[in-house]
């Protein structure tokens, strides 16, 4: 007997006969009750408890000039981008590395990363990638140090459930998700908190009200 | 398995003064922290309705889940492997490690490759495996075991890091900071990250219906590890499957606010089967295996009785809130699965014979329950293996075992303050609805409250009352 029919085999023996228990009702809340200008706000609430730099700007014109603004403020001089950015939100003097499969240790050099995302989620000051638009692959949010992640107004959700719906389609198409609240983050030592492990170290969210 | 029983673990960690300084640091401000963000929410006790339902619900159709996650899973492009019990686990990902020439393998989430014991597997087979999670790292490189399923190192204080840092990582020049030495191990493991072709995971959910699997974590070595390598093989308990896409929005809420405190943990990757191409790399494994574990698994399936056993999202939030294991500390479980959830799960995986002293190491008390975000009924379920032990007639435990134990914890003022707490239940019987009164016979006789008059009123109630005063 392969291990598959003796687990399998082990399983339903375990069960025996008895008939699955009803589905139960779910009394959790599925969607949330917030307007879209309240779960703009409980975002910035929830941002503000992690170790995250937020910029609030007023159109998409504005995201440029904070970008180059951020690189000069962390000495970065290098912007790595997913090939399908928007060209408007690059600032016009910045030294591009557009990812068009890159090998690793180029994305290692220490540049900014600026992407867009899938959506956020106001109730845990969480931003979502589903490799979708202007996000790019995995490795480009991952590697660089200093993370500028565009977030527009619309694509704030309330509540876990409403992301997780959303992100349904994604992940049928079978792409990968990454979800990040705050940078990375460890106590391991003496449970004393210390910011930015393995991740990217900074995280920038630009919101824009739009 | 050390011969040794969990009163005999216990009495060593009790000596430990790091140990208990660390432990009450962290246990107190997890406890705080979790409190507060599930109070938060205004359908907290709904969420732990659903997670309960959610997990009996899929353990009534194990069988059906599985094999609906196997088909989703190779369709994305994976391959599904089966491990009847832990050799067969091992066997497994060390033949995928050299199948594919690794002489090293990075690590993430390893407390099923620990019940497995995979690493000395890999070792034996000329394959170094590096543990990549900061904790697992220290343990790791201590030779040690992990202390607390979130915070496996929290045994160690900075200084005697910084020093196994210094040696194995060959910097003389590293201060004992802690932001120093997690520089330190992010310099270190950074070219293993990018060069290392194999990685090997554990899961926190897998979904049936889409063959997504879930890995959740704060340090980013995660991320890492499921994305660059080439090849990326996951194990995972088989009770950790979930039918539906949307059940995850149940265990997203439930656990980080439950383990961490946090709203949501820092990193949360979800991935479905392989991403193929030159185009994609970077994006996920090329390459992806799914091993399910047993390994004991089916055998508490199958008594009904202890079956919740396998609700656990490991979360550990029944660790922080155990009087008794605040004080035994993680060493005493002689296990990678401590506290309350370690007290049922061990005995069971590994067998009663060889831990059946484990169900005893407990006071009945009921705070594990009360916060559990499964609600896993964990006092009943250590009287039903309380009972077994007794019934089966496990190799001298029982009332032989409670009174040895007795014995020993008299003799040691230290261990005083364990054996009240373990002695909790008999003293206020009425305590939690008369649960004392369902041990059978001849444990209803047993518990170290019948000695309490003998003792000093006094201490008693002075640690009541502190302990009362650090909930
Ligand atoms: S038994 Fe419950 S509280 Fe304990 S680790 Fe498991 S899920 Fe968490």
């Amino acid at each position: 007997m392969s291990d598959r029919e003796a687990v399998l085999a082990a399983v339903r023996a375990a069960l025996g006969a008895a008939p699955a228990p009803s589905p139960a009702q779910s009394a959790y809340r599925r969607k949330g009750e917030m307007d879209a200008a309240a779960a703009q706000a409980r975002f910035l609430e929830r941002l503000a408890d992690y170790d995250v730099h937020v910029e609030v700007l007023d159109d998409v014109q504005a995201i440029a000039p904070t970008v180059a603004r951020r690189m000069a403020e962390r000495e970065t001089v290098t912007l790595a981008i997913p090939a399908d950015l928007p060209r408007a939100w690059i600032p016009e003097n910045a030294r591009v590395l557009a990812d068009d499969a890159l090998p690793y240790p180029a994305l290692d050099t220490r540049p900014s990363v600026l992407t867009g995302c899938a959506l956020a989620i106001a109730e845990t000051g969480t931003v979502v990638l589903d490799a979708g638009a202007a996000q790019g692959r995995r490795a480009l949010t991952l590697l660089p140090d200093h993370h500028l992640c565009v977030v527009f107004a619309r694509q704030v959700v309330e509540t876990v459930p409403e992301a997780l719906q959303n992100l349904k389609a994604a992940v049928d198409a079978g792409r990968p998700l990454t979800f990040f609240s705050g940078p990375s983050a460890t106590a391991d030592i003496e449970f004393d908190r210390v910011v930015g492990v393995h991740g990217p170290r900074a995280l920038d969210i630009l919101l824009v009200r739009d | 398995m050390t011969a040794e029983t969990f009163p005999q673990r216990a009495h060593r960690s009790l000596r430990d003064s790091q140990l208990r300084r660390n432990l009450a640091k962290a246990t107190s401000t997890i406890r705080t922290k979790t409190a507060k963000v599930s109070a938060e929410l205004p359908d907290w006790e709904a969420l732990r309705d659903a997670g309960q339902a959610i997990k009996r619900e899929t353990l009534a159709e194990l069988d059906r889940h599985l094999v609906a996650l196997e088909e989703s899973v190779t369709r994305a492009g994976g391959v599904v492997h089966w491990a009847a019990d832990a050799a067969e686990a091992r066997r497994i990902i060390v033949g995928l490690a050299k199948a594919h020439g690794a002489e090293q393998v990075i690590k993430i989430k390893s407390m099923t490759t620990d019940e497995v014991e995979l690493n000395p597997a890999l070792e034996a087979a000329g394959i170094r495996p590096f543990e990549t999670d900061l904790a697992d790292m220290i343990v790791q490189m201590a030779h040690e075991k992990p202390s607390h399923l979130l915070v496996p190192a929290i045994h160690k204080n900075r200084s005697e890091i910084g020093a196994l840092f210094r040696d194995q990582m060959d910097r003389p020049d590293l201060s004992d900071q802690p932001g120093d030495l997690t520089r330190a191990a992010r310099a270190y493991l950074r070219d293993k990250f990018i060069e290392t072709p194999v990685a090997i995971s554990g899961a926190n959910f897998a979904v049936a219906e889409t063959g997504s699997v879930v890995v959740v974590e704060s340090e980013g070595n995660g991320r890492m590890c499921l994305t660059l390598p080439k090849v990326l093989i996951s194990i995972m308990g088989i009770e950790k499957v979930l039918p539906e896409w949307e059940h995850l929005e149940v265990f997203l809420q439930l656990l980080p606010r439950a383990s961490t405190g946090e709203r949501m943990n820092p990193y949360t990757s979800i991935w479905t089967g392989t991403q193929a191409g030159e185009r994609r790399a970077g994006d996920g494994p090329g390459e992806f295996h799914l091993v399910l574990l047993d390994n004991g698994r089916s055998k508490i399936l199958a008594d009904e009785a202890a079956r919740a056993t396998l609700h656990c999202i490991r979360c550990s939030r029944c660790l922080n809130v155990c009087p008794v294991y605040q004080r035994a500390g993680g060493h005493a479980y002689d296990s990678m699965y401590q506290g309350p959830i370690g007290a049922i799960l061990t005995p069971q995986l590994k067998g009663l014979d060889a831990a059946g002293s484990l169900p005893f190491a407990s006071s009945l008390c009921g705070a594990c329950q009360e916060v559990c975000p499964v609600r896993i009924p964990i006092p009943d379920i250590l009287v039903h293996l309380r009972g077994r032990v007794v019934r089966e007639g496990h190799a001298g435990l029982g009332e032989g075992l409670a009174m040895k134990a007795a014995g020993t914890l008299f003799d040691h003022p230290a261990l005083m303050a364990l054996a009240l707490s373990m002695g909790r239940a008999a003293q206020a019987p009425l305590a939690r609805d008369g649960r004392i009164e369902r041990l059978p016979p001849p444990l209803d006789g047993w518990s170290l409250g019948r000695d309490f008059p003998a003792l000093p009123k006094e201490s008693f109630r002075a640690w009541w009352k502190r302990r009362k005063a650090s909930r």
